[in-house]
């Protein structure tokens, strides 16, 4: 579809076990296994999982920070797995990530100045006061200040550091933005602030988000469409009202009930999965999730792959009690 | 019937790099027996510190306690030798911290490690111990008795594993077994479920309200999360700053919750089951400690100062029953605030 | 910093005695009496007298006044530390840098030979390298710096590789920052604090290893007045004349103690989670 700025087409990451000079190949971290969805210019898109579920490295194989095993990424059309080091550099101009630990992600021997400078810098030659005067007018969009551009990240607070990092993302007028829980490293009382700045900013400045995140009451809060990942695949998919008020797929309804309500009443019914997380090395055969599942039919849940099925409303999801 | 833990106006110091933080400013809590008490707060407002104090485990320096009691049982810890709070500490008050895998040896086997657990305090008034000394293999059975209680699944086989062949959740699942093993009368959980998947984490919740419900230990559970201490605890204290500002049951607090800084944090919840309404935050941010802000600490960010709560410290007044409030606006049952009933402006 | 700092002691008074140490190496020329002695002016009438008022460290086996001669020797002394000190970050900190960021066997092989050259001990290899080249100040600051760069190379290899996985060096690299900028801008700087610290502690090392060679013979030659060949000779005229190598020995524990304990307050400050 033309008007679709970002999709992903079948995408896997496979990070091979065993190093050194005489690779034995014992086996692959399969961390994304079959990834694809589109984002529409405008949206925000969320991707909800827990540990292992291979969101994070979705993140990073969208701005190729590593390489796909498989897979495409369309850009407008074009894939940007095929793009040459000069391409990519001017692609880095579209898509921009504000990761996860704000105290990590800026580094500490840099101004706030100088972090924010930098991409300016590299792509547009920027100098003197031609350089300034846009970070100053960055730090007024992310709602700094003119004393902070001398700071060092150590004497800033975690919300701040949080909107150096965006303010960063921002200079090279990005279209897409890739959020990497945003909110996690906040205190409770800051993180509505900085979802309510993320939301403005995202009209202000027609962006396009990809949410990334554990949380599920901050991607019912942000996103318009969601997608469950479980083990490194999409296994449902869809609006996210829908998707959080109906769940189909099991795993879907016992995150969903997992989510520690603060209120007095505590539900009744609570879905309880058994046992962990299955290591990415040893993905489960046929569904990956039949180890844990409250609903499993029976041997087809343990040889074959569920194949993907629309719903009327737009919703899809993977599970053989849906085919 | 008397409280089985009570801690009476604790003040404790931290010597830091840029000063004296004045970490906790005198604070009240009550523990019943077979309470289950969650205490709430965000990052800096002393929770940790409060849990770790009760155990003497704060390092001395840099902290420094400078004035207070906690009562256990009628005994205050703050005077006990260090002698006797070994015989205290993982025997009658047994502590669960947030990340797992650094309080289990990664060298030694969980059969090893549990089994040093149970054999370290030899004692014929220990509850589970009929006779006194255990040997070698009855501890390992009681050990795997442990683990198929935290429900691992397998605990024969399992208990031969390395800290690192177990997940987060069952790392966990291994250090809430070693600290009930001794049946202690009061569990503290640090943060326990903060590391953990939302699934697993819902298992270990569960696990612990499963657990307490059986055997009755007082719990004393700290979070910063108000949906995870909904889910296991019915009192709950709100700390802020280095104080209480609130305690009262979980369903008091979530169906009136009368401190400011309670409203706001309850406000600023991004509740899952809500999608419509808009979380606001709480404008201003936490002070710092070195510098207290004077009088009630939260008076910079609270929309309903009076002149008295930038001077004197409000005093803590149980202005319902079972329901303690630090504000000078609740200054008695007779409060306009308290009697307009919403328990907002 | 001073909060620091005052709660170590001994680092202040490690402080005090570097800060001393410069002092001196700087204004020497200014405080000596007897310039000529350094360059080689002989006074026979002089010879090995006792400390007093017209010298106060004594006079050696040639008369040369004992107080001028250390006073300089802590010049030269400083100047052959830091030559040393900064070949050896100049072959390892790049080396480091390289190994820990590219990785694979670009790693493999440097690291191979940083660890060849650690496993020999360092004065060992010193002398070794002396006895090649022949005697002289000149090849004993090559030996030892060849003794030390790879110390460097195995301590940035190490920060480096920790730093690759950072959150800012990804965010560098998102913002298309080439590698080259990422090595200098964003890994380097990052390095410099536990540079610092070694660089200090290395400091009074080299020194003591400088003096260790001048005390064998083969490093600074007569009349350098350096502190290893002073005692040497001062040697052989103990217990009688102790002056001659008393004070020298003691211009080394001072300037070797005064490092050790400057670098371990500074590890405090610039990297408090290393303690030990």
């Amino acid at each position: 579809m033309a008007n679709q700025l970002l999709e992903l087409k079948n995408l896997k990451k496979y990070f091979p076990l065993g190093k050194g000079f005489l690779k034995d190949h014992k086996g692959d971290v399969r961390a994304v296994d079959g990834i694809s969805f589109s984002v529409r210019g405008g949206d925000s898109f969320g991707l909800v999982g827990e540990s292992g579920s291979g969101k994070t490295t979705v993140a990073r194989l969208i701005l190729r920070l590593v390489e796909p095993t498989e897979g495409e990424v369309l850009w407008d059309g074009r894939d940007i797995c095929k793009f040459s080091e000069s391409e990519m550099k001017e692609m880095r101009r579209n898509m921009q990530m504000i990761f996860q630990d704000p105290h990590s992600s800026l580094n500490p021997r840099k101004t706030v100045f100088k972090s924010i400078a930098e991409p300016l810098i590299i792509h547009e030659g920027m100098r003197g006061r031609s350089l300034r005067e846009r970070v100053e007018e960055l730090l007024g969009i992310v709602g700094l200040k003119h004393e902070h551009m001398f700071r060092y990240p150590h004497e800033l607070s975690g919300g701040q550091k949080q909107r150096v990092g965006i303010a960063r993302a921002l200079s090279l007028h990005p279209k897409l933005l890739i959020l990497d829980e945003p909110t996690s490293a906040l205190d409770v009382s800051v993180q509505a602030q900085m979802l309510h700045f993320l939301e403005s900013l995202q009209e202000k400045m027609g962006l396009t988000y990809l949410f990334i995140s554990h949380n599920l009451a901050v991607i019912r809060y942000t996103c318009d469409r969601v997608g469950v990942m479980y083990l490194g695949r999409i296994i449902e998919m869809g609006k996210t009202e829908g998707i959080f008020s109906s769940p189909r797929h099991p795993y879907t309804k016992a995150l969903v009930s997992a989510v520690p309500l603060p209120q007095a009443e505590q539900p009744e019914k609570m879905i309880f999965l058994a046992g962990d997380i299955p290591s990415a090395t040893h993905i489960p055969s046929g569904c990956r999730f039949h180890t844990r599942c409250p609903e499993k039919i029976g041997a087809i849940c343990e040889e074959v792959e569920p194949s993907t099925h629309r719903f009327s409303d737009g919703n899809q999801v993977d599970c053989h009690l849906y085919q | 019937m008397e409280p089985i833990l009570e801690i009476k106006d604790l003040k404790i110091e931290f010597a830091t790099f840029e000063g004296i933080s004045h970490v906790l400013e005198g604070i009240d809590l009550t523990l019943g027996r077979g309470d289950t008490l969650g205490l709430v707060g965000e990052t800096g407002c002393g929770k940790s510190i409060t849990a770790k104090a009760i155990l003497r485990l704060l390092p001395i320096p840099p902290a420094r306690i400078v004035s207070g009691e906690i009562l256990f049982e009628g005994e205050d810890l703050l005077k006990k030798s260090e002698e006797e709070m070994k015989e205290i500490r993982g025997k009658r008050i047994a502590m669960v911290f947030q990340d797992p895998m650094t309080f289990l040896n990664p060298v030694f086997t969980i059969e090893e490690q549990l089994t040093d657990v149970i054999l370290a305090h030899k004692g014929k008034e220990d509850s589970g111990l009929r006779g006194g000394r255990l040997n070698r293999k009855q501890a390992v059975e009681k050990a795997i008795e442990l683990l198929r209680e935290v429900k691992i699944p397998q605990p024969e086989l399992r208990i031969k594993s390395y800290p690192h062949e177990f997940s987060g959740g069952m790392r966990q699942r291994v250090l809430i077994a070693m600290a009930l093993s001794r049946s202690p009368r009061i569990l503290i959980a640090d943060e326990p479920t903060t590391a953990l998947d939302v699934t697993i984490q819902a298992q270990i919740l569960w696990l612990i309200h499963d657990l307490v419900q059986r055997h009755g230990h007082s719990v004393l559970l700290i979070s910063h999360d108000l949906g995870v201490v909904a889910r296991v605890c019915k009192k709950i204290a709100v700390m802020y700053a280095g104080n209480i500002v609130e305690s009262c049951s979980t369903v008091q607090l979530f169906k009136r919750p009368l401190h400011p800084y309670t409203q706001g944090l309850l406000n600023s919840i991004l509740t899952f089951s809500r999608r419509e309404s808009e979380a606001q935050g709480i404008k201003g941010m936490i002070p710092d400690l070195i510098q207290p802000p004077s009088g009630c600490r939260f008076h910079p960010r609270c929309s309903r100062t009076m002149d008295r709560c930038l001077k004197e410290k409000p005093p803590m007044i149980e202005i319902e029953e079972g329901h303690w409030i630090s504000c000078h606006r609740y200054e008695s049952p007779l409060s306009p605030l308290f009697k307009r009933g919403v328990g907002g402006d | 910093m001073i909060y620091t700092l005052s709660r170590s002691p001994l680092s202040v008074i490690g402080f005090c005695f570097v800060s001393i140490f410069l002092i001196i190496a700087l204004i020497g020329p200014m405080i000596i009496g007897y310039p000529g002695d350094i360059t080689g002016a002989i006074h026979m009438d002089q010879k090995l007298k006792p400390p007093s008022s017209t010298h106060p460290f004594g006079t050696d086996e040639v008369g040369r006044d004992i107080y001028s001669r250390v006073i300089m020797g802590t010049r030269l002394s400083f100047q052959i530390g830091l030559i040393i000190i900064f070949i050896a970050m100049g072959i390892g900190v790049p080396l480091g840098i390289i190994a820990g960021y590219m990785g694979g066997w670009l790693d493999e092989v440097i690291m191979r030979v940083t660890d060849i050259f650690l496993s020999i001990p360092g004065l060992l290899l010193a002398l070794a390298i002396v006895g090649a080249l022949g005697p002289g100040i000149k090849n004993a600051m090559l030996a030892l710096s060849i003794v030390w760069w790879p110390g460097y190379v195995r301590l940035v290899q190490g920060k480096t590789l920790s730093l690759r996985e950072e959150s800012f060096v990804e965010a560098a690299k998102s913002i298309g920052a080439s590698k080259l900028r990422v090595i200098f801008g964003h890994i380097l700087p990052n390095c410099t604090s536990p540079i610092i610290v070694k660089a200090s502690m290395d400091m009074g090392m080299a020194i003591l290893f400088a003096a260790n060679l001048g005390f064998i013979g083969v490093g600074a030659q007569p009349p350098m007045p350096e502190w290893g060949a002073m005692i040497s000779t001062g040697r052989n005229y103990l217990p009688d004349h102790w002056w001659m190598a008393t004070f020298p020995g003691m211009a080394i524990l001072i300037t070797v103690l005064g490092f050790n304990l400057l670098g371990d307050g500074l590890r405090d400050i610039l990297d408090p989670q290393s303690r030990i």
